[in-house]
């Protein structure tokens, strides 16, 4: 017994030994490149070429190059972004928010100015991408990638004739074939586009138009999902579905029946950016690091990695990313003969007003919750409840009586 | 009877393992996809070896799961053994409903709550980072503390008092009796609840996401922010492993306690 337990205490001290060689190993290896500091980036997950499938460890270049060492952390969505910076969460360098929350950092004083001569690469950045809304000036971004929503249906399941605008989602044919985003704004975006509202309205009852439209929908709807799209896409469990034009080229790749458009009454256009949040310790640092990350070689292995559109000219003009990514897929990404900045102002998402935001919020409930069902498990849980109170009450009555006589 | 029986039992055992089975199956997928099986292939398990991020944050919450379970242990086996000893009911009482206060809270209350009470510090310190390591460490300790105690705690009931006392019959100073006839007799105890101190801070996320810092990851947290795209297979490789260590460690701890019980049984 005594030499088991004494085996299985070794064992713990074993793993930890090693994890704390393995860890001051890493750090004798970065001591020899001379470090010049440390920098923590928080970016969305699985959005940059991260040396996995033998592509481009773009970090350990950076790392290798300039002997900064990069913490690497992730979030989800930009509001956990948000709630993280907003709770106290210093030390953060570089982070990649979309632009409608760019524009809410900013409006807050979040964010802090760029030095533009430590960012030469800046020069590669196309005119389209100069003083957007959410940064008027050009002071405190730099943006890292772009793209539009479009919609993804199986061509072995939809006939071609019912494609090219947002009433696909609605088409009853398809009933139980629809996947819808598990995400406010982004659902209630397919419906205003639809209807020809402006996603970024702050009147109410053009809103609830959009909530009827939705509620008209969701019978069709299979289920309201976010990355579970790829794999019902991709196995053919659901049809029809609005998601990422370069998530839609991943997709493919994994069903060859999966076509792709752009809704003709127009749809989501968004800009990822690089900016460094107030409190940042090593400024210049990130400076550096934003622009590495506009290099032709991080931002080539970036495009390839996450197949979202670039806005940097290197990219685009660069021989291997275009043969990589072929003709089609191009097309598809930097659709020609599109006034750029005329669509993005008009379909972008803006940052709405708190009081806008929580109409949203309350709507969305609304549409999720089936009111019958509500009521339904709640006189449930309140019958079974009552229920086992009767019975305990009964139990102790019983036991009481039961004491007296013994 | 008979039939329905084992047909039950049968049932049950599907319901919990089929989804582990399936992320074992689709680890060996040939494509990336998660919805479609293409063909049997290694890649996502030497994707898994180069993929650095997911090792770095795999290391960190080997670290953060190691170094809170050993704190918590000791921390909580001191606790229990005071809780143990003490005179008054109504203070032992009370004392044990409070430690088990955080196991029944749910762990959002705990984590945003800890958050809030490092920021605090924190800014009132005016230290750089509000939230750090140390932070994440310290939270996983208070929330891995009752488990300990709750596992201790019997283990000194059940044992004799009289037996230190008569170590220290024979000459034993109150420490050395401790140490050579209580802790050997509670062993049992103390490594159960590390253990699941250990499972517990592994798979930890709500407390973690709460209270960690910039510039460290631990892997439920490196999983989840993978959601707005997809979830690499190589995740799946990952959970297999992890999934067949945890395995392991129970098969390991079941023997252990089986050879112990047959020992006990020949005295």
């Amino acid at each position: 017994m005594k030499r088991i337990l004494s085996a299985f205490t070794a064992c713990f001290l074993l793993i930890f030994e090693l994890l704390l060689l393995a860890s001051c190993d890493s750090e004798q290896e970065t001591k020899k490149q001379q470090v010049k500091g440390t920098i923590n980036v928080y970016n969305w997950g699985e959005y940059i070429s991260d040396g996995s499938e033998g592509s481009f460890d773009v970090n350990a270049a950076f790392t290798e190059a300039t002997g900064i060492k990069v913490n690497y952390t992730t979030y989800a969505s930009n509001e956990d972004m948000y709630a993280k910076l907003k709770s106290g969460a210093t030390g953060y360098d570089v982070i990649i928010p979309s632009d409608y929350m760019i524009k809410r950092l900013l409006d807050e004083g979040m964010l802090e100015k760029l030095d533009f001569e430590n960012i030469p690469n800046y020069k590669y950045i196309s005119e389209d991408f100069h003083n957007p809304y959410y940064d008027p000036t050009n002071e405190y971004t730099v943006p890292y990638t772009y793209g539009m929503v479009g919609i993804i249906y199986n061509t072995s399941r939809v006939d071609e004739e019912d494609t090219g605008s947002w009433d696909l989602m609605w088409n009853e044919k398809y009933k139980g074939d629809i996947l819808q985003y598990n995400n406010s704004r982004d659902a209630f975006g397919t419906a205003m586009y639809r209807l020809g509202i402006s996603v970024n309205t702050e009147n109410e009852e053009e809103w609830r138009m959009a909530l009827d439209s939705l509620a008209e929908q969701k019978e069709l709807v299979q289920s309201y999902v976010m990355d579970e799209i790829f794999n019902k896409m991709e196995s053919g469990e659901a049809a029809i579905a609005s998601y990422y034009a370069g998530d839609y080229l991943v997709m493919s790749e994994n069903n060859e029946d999966l076509a792709f458009y752009y809704p003709e009454e127009g749809t989501n256009i968004f800009i990822d950016a690089m900016c460094i949040p107030k409190g940042s310790k090593n400024k210049s640092l990130a400076e550096e690091y934003i622009n590495f990350m506009l290099s032709a070689e991080a931002a080539i292995a970036n495009a390839e990695y996450i197949c979202y559109a670039s806005p940097n000219t290197l990219v685009r003009e660069s021989e291997e990313y275009i043969e990589y990514m072929g003709e089609d897929w191009l097309e598809l990404l930097y659709p020609e003969n599109m006034d750029f900045a005329k669509e993005y102002d008009k379909n972008c998402y803006k940052s709405l007003p708190s009081e806008t935001l929580a109409l949203v919020n309350s709507l969305w409930e609304e549409l999720k919750i089936d009111s019958t069902l509500g009521v339904g498990i709640y006189l449930s849980c309140i019958g079974i409840i009552s229920l086992l109170v009767v019975w305990a009450v009964y139990t102790i009555i019983i036991k009481k009586k039961r004491s007296k006589y013994y | 009877m008979k039939t329905l029986s084992k047909l039950y039992t049968a049932l049950i055992f599907i319901f919990l393992y089929a989804p582990i089975a399936i992320l074992v199956l689709f680890s060996f997928n040939a494509s990336n996809s998660t919805g479609v099986f293409t063909g049997f292939s290694l890649q996502w398990y030497k994707e898994l070896m180069r993929d650095s991020a997911t090792l770095e944050a795999l290391k960190n919450t080997l670290i953060l799961a190691v170094l809170s379970s050993l704190i918590a242990t000791v921390i909580g086996t001191m606790a229990a053994v005071g809780i143990d000893r003490m005179k008054n009911r109504y203070v032992k009482g009370a004392l044990i409903s409070t430690t088990n206060i955080p196991m029944m809270n749910p762990d959002i209350v705990t984590g945003i709550s800890m958050m809030l009470l490092f920021v605090f510090v924190g800014t009132t310190l005016g230290l750089d980072n509000n939230l750090s390591f140390v932070t994440l460490l310290i939270a996983h300790v208070t929330f891995n503390l009752p488990y300990v105690i709750l596992s201790v705690l019997p283990k000194i009931r059940q044992l004799d008092a009289q037996l230190p006392e008569a170590a220290m019959d024979l000459g034993c100073t109150p420490m050395k009796a401790f140490f050579k006839v209580e802790l050997p007799a509670i062993m049992p105890g103390v490594i159960t609840g590390m253990i699941m101190a250990f499972t517990l801070s592994l798979d930890d996320f709500i407390i973690s996401y709460f209270t960690i810092g910039s510039g460290f990851e631990t892997l439920p947290i490196r999983i989840y922010s993978m959601t707005k795209k997809r979830v690499t297979p190589d995740m799946y490789a990952l959970s297999t492993l992890i999934f067949i260590a945890i395995l392991l460690l129970l098969i390991l701890s079941n023997v252990t306690s089986a050879r112990a019980e047959k020992k006990m049984k020949k005295k």
